[in-house]
């Protein structure tokens, strides 16, 4: 194991931590308002077929994410029209919508399997910092979609504690008579959760086209959406902790493809079970300790709401 | 005394409904309301459960849409279509069952739906303690909601309406979950606000209550408005509870003298945890013998729900025993107590008696459905029959024995619940509020069922709120207070008033 390899590892840690944060902030985002969206795979997926086409058709790597993010934010209200709009059965709309997003995604892209990319989002260099031994190339020669899923981090997190709407949006998840009486749409809210974690999604889809593996494949998110909802439910519905969490989750996805290289005799196939064990950990701790305190869960999370039904 | 509203100009009102229609599916919730409400004053909206009031307020806050009829506020019409429109347009709620979040400190729950677009919390928590402070209402804006009592919480809603500075404030049966020096405060804070000029809608189903704070009242009964903007100061508590019951009220005829058999039902030194971990209720002993009601009477909230859990099965005791027909049933399942002769009528029929969205049919087998099969499989010709079977034996109206037991009304649902509990000739029967929420006809229903009970020599036992309800029926009436029994009485001899010291006993004591 030599230094150049460690520090690829490191890179790649922070690489697929924001691939994952970006989904998971998207569905933090539809569960705070209490909709369970469990299509992230087949979103993410659009999102990186969708950006790769608008990366060879434009050539505007920008143009490219704007696009993935609306494509996502639009399969994402199918599930909104669907569970918030006509009350349907969340985890089933959820799972339809990620079958739905995995084939329109081949349909999509199968006339560009294995075609060259048309664009990429060059890695952002911050004068003098990128240099820095170690530091550098971990954190400053990164793409600019790493740089955006931390700021958004910080933005989730500041517009649900520190803004009107984002206590409002909580408040739709937990409880949507009480949102409802206290004068807010919880249709409005919840609809507009779920498109915008749909874009988010989207974003995070698109990086995997855009930056990380620079082609389209089908079968490219490769249950990595899946990861992220995990997160969430790891991350205790917070945007911080969920940020470490990538960072732990994203380290195996790392290590997973290089174990064989550091010659570790450990199978990949577990530690990518890893995420999946972790999360039923922290289920364990939540629901013990919900005995005394409410869960960190949105309480109302999975119902959805009509105003004259008992 | 008016009984009517047309003779005085609507604009002096501060609420003024009119001909307000609202129906449910196979029920009209309210039949042509009026309410006329006077600027700056306490109403009280008097009426039986399942009079209408929620509905009305729910229409006067927007909540629901009403069917037909006119709102006027200030002399203004108004149509709703949301809460928001009702709250801009100055009408605040506090509803029966609060609008809280557990997990949302208590100045994010007053703020919701009017916070400031950035919201810096300190500063929050301090506006809101000043409005707390103002209005003499002691809570602390930086605790969780989850850890305060339901008096607190029931300030959290108030100071919700106040911080939108509702000029109409509606409280939905505000006493229920109070000790009574909390009732006494709440008035304290309600005469304040109304000298502010706001004013306020009390909702009550009970007499004494309202007399000591409102000056005039409205009563429904049975969707329709019997009487508005009676002067409570002119008019006395007969008069009232002869306008919320109607003229005669069908309680059936008091039950021959009992000749008690052997105990079915007995408990000892039962004691167990309520939902929050601490002791719902402790050293409960009694016994129910063939041929008797026993009553449990009680102030909702002081153990009566967690003890009719414990006694189905449905909660664990901690300590004590529970005996069926003589067989020690402490440990043992639902299933078993059903079939050691145990019938179980819940407090909360369609959350734990019956399955709502399940058909009819198939609710009416949850049961039996073992008797109902060939080999693995259900018999749909004989769920059905036996369905049929209990519609007609106990005159339940329904439609398609098919369709959902949720579009069913509340009386044919209680009549169908209480059939299938029944129908086994049970040595046991508990019933938890079986005729709460009821109509007449319905409460009648319900009320003879049980009498057949006690006629065929089951023991039963009889929780309730209503009072009268347990003076007529039962051979015995004990009284259940902070989980334990305060008194046992002959409900033949004794005054309403012994039973209502004895309900609230040591509260004085007991409130913190
Ligand atoms: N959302 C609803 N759906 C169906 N029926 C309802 C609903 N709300 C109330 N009802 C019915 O309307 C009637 C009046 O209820 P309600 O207004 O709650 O009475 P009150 O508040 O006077 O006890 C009852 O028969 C009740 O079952
Ligand atoms: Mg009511």
């Amino acid at each position: 194991m030599n230094e150049a390899s460690l520090i690829g590892l490191f890179v790649a840690t922070v690489s697929f931590a924001a691939l994952l944060y970006l989904a998971a902030l998207g569905e933090l985002l539809s569960e705070k308002a209490g909709v369970l969206n469990l299509g992230v795979e087949g979103m993410m997926a659009i999102g990186a077929v969708t950006a790769f086409i608008a990366g060879v058709e434009l050539g505007n790597p920008w143009a490219a994410l704007a696009i993935a993010m609306m494509s996502g934010a639009a399969l994402a209200s199918v599930h909104g029209f669907f569970t918030v709009a006509l009350g349907a059965e969340q985890v089933v709309s959820g799972l339809s919508l990620t079958i739905l997003g995995l084939g329109l995604a081949a349909y999509l892209g199968k006339d560009y399997v294995g075609q060259p990319h048309g664009t990429e989002l060059v890695p952002v260099e911050w004068a003098g910092l990128s240099d820095i031994p170690w530091v550098g190339p971990i954190f400053f020669s990164q793409s600019p979609i790493v740089y955006i899923a931390i700021l958004m981090g910080v933005a989730v997190s500041v517009v649900l504690t520190n803004t009107r709407i984002g206590l409002a949006l909580r408040a739709s998840g937990e409880s949507a008579s009480s949102t409802d009486s206290a004068g807010h749409s919880v249709l409005g809210l919840r609809l507009s959760a779920v498109a915008a974690g749909g874009a988010l999604a989207g974003a995070s889809g698109a990086y995997l086209t855009l930056s990380l593996t620079p082609q389209w494949a089908e079968g490219l998110t490769a249950g990595r959406g899946w990861i992220a909802v995990a997160l969430v439910i790891f991350g205790a519905w917070k945007p911080g902790r969920v940020g470490w969490g990538a960072i732990l989750f994203g380290g195996t996805l790392a290590l997973k493809t290089r174990l064989q290289t550091f010659g570790v005799d450990f199978s990949p196939i577990i530690l990518s079970m890893l995420p999946y064990v972790l999360t039923l950990l922290i289920l364990l701790v939540i629901s013990v300790r919900s005995r005394k305190r409410p869960s960190p869960a949105p309480a109302g999370l999975g119902f959805p709401y009509r105003r004259e039904e008992r | 005394m008016t009984h009517s509203s047309s003779v005085v100009d609507g604009n002096q009102f501060a609420v003024h409904l009119s001909d307000v229609w609202k129906m449910f599916p196979g029920v009209v919730a309210n039949a042509g309301v009026e309410l006329c409400v006077r600027r700056g004053t306490i109403h009280a909206l008097l009426g039986e459960n399942g009079a209408g009031k929620s509905t009305l307020m729910n229409v006067l806050a927007g909540v629901y849409r009403p069917d037909r009829g006119q709102l006027k506020l200030h002399g203004q019409v108004h149509s709703f279509r949301n809460p928001a429109d009702a709250l801009s347009a100055g009408v605040g709620m506090v509803h029966q069952e609060f609008r809280l979040i557990p997990s949302f400190s208590v100045a994010e729950n007053v703020v919701l739906g009017s916070a400031p677009s950035l919201i810096q919390p300190r500063q929050l928590e301090a506006e809101v303690a000043a409005m707390a402070k103002k209005f003499g209402l002691r809570v602390d804006p930086t605790q969780p909601l989850w850890q305060l009592s339901m008096g607190e919480r029931q300030k959290v809603e108030i100071l919700k309406v106040l911080w939108r500075d509702a000029s109409v404030l509606i409280l939905d049966e505000p006493t229920t979950v109070l000790t009574p020096s909390e009732v006494d405060e709440l008035a304290e804070i309600l005469r304040r606000m109304a000298q502010d000029g706001r004013s306020i809608i009390f909702i009550s189903h009970k007499l004494h209550e309202v007399s000591g704070i409102c000056s005039e009242a409205t009563v429904l009964r049975q969707g329709k408005t019997v009487a508005t903007s009676l002067d409570m100061a002119a008019t006395d508590a007969a008069e009232l509870a002869r306008l919320m019951v109607g003229s005669s009220p069908v309680a059936p005829d008091r039950p021959e003298v009992a000749t008690p058999g052997d105990p079915l039902l007995e408990l000892t030194e039962l004691r167990a945890s309520g939902d929050r971990g601490i002791d719902a209720f402790s050293n409960i002993t009694f016994q129910v013998n063939s041929g008797e009601i026993v009553g449990i009477a009680g102030v909702a909230g002081n153990g009566q729900r967690e003890l009719a859990d414990v006694i189905a099965g449905l909660r664990p005791s901690t300590q004590g025993s529970v005996t069926l027909n003589g067989a020690d049933v402490t440990a043992a399942r639902p299933q078993q107590r059903f079939r050691a002769g145990l019938a179980y009528i819940p407090e909360d029929r369609l959350g734990v008696g019956l399955a709502p969205r399940l058909s009819i049919t198939d609710n009416a087998i949850l049961r039996i459905y073992r008797q109902q099969r060939r080999g693995p499989f259900i018999v749909a010709e004989k769920a059905l029959a036996y369905c049929k079977y209990l519609i007609t034996r106990f005159g339940v109206r329904s439609g398609d024995p098919g369709g959902p037991i949720a579009a069913l009304s509340g009386g044919n649902l209680q009549r169908l619940l209480v059939g299938r509990e029944l129908d086994g000739q049970p040595s046991v029967v508990v019933a938890a509020q079986p005729t709460r929420g009821l109509d007449v006809q319905g409460v009648k229903a319900i009320q003879d069922l049980l009498l057949d009970q006690r006629k065929a020599g089951a023991a039963v036992l009889l929780i309730s709120e209503d009072l009268d309800e347990l003076l007529t029926l039962t051979d015995r009436l004990l009284v259940m207070e902070g989980g334990v029994i305060r008194g046992e009485f002959d409900p033949r001899t004794v005054s309403r008033h012994e039973v209502g010291m004895a309900m609230l006993a040591d509260t004085n004591a007991t409130t913190r």
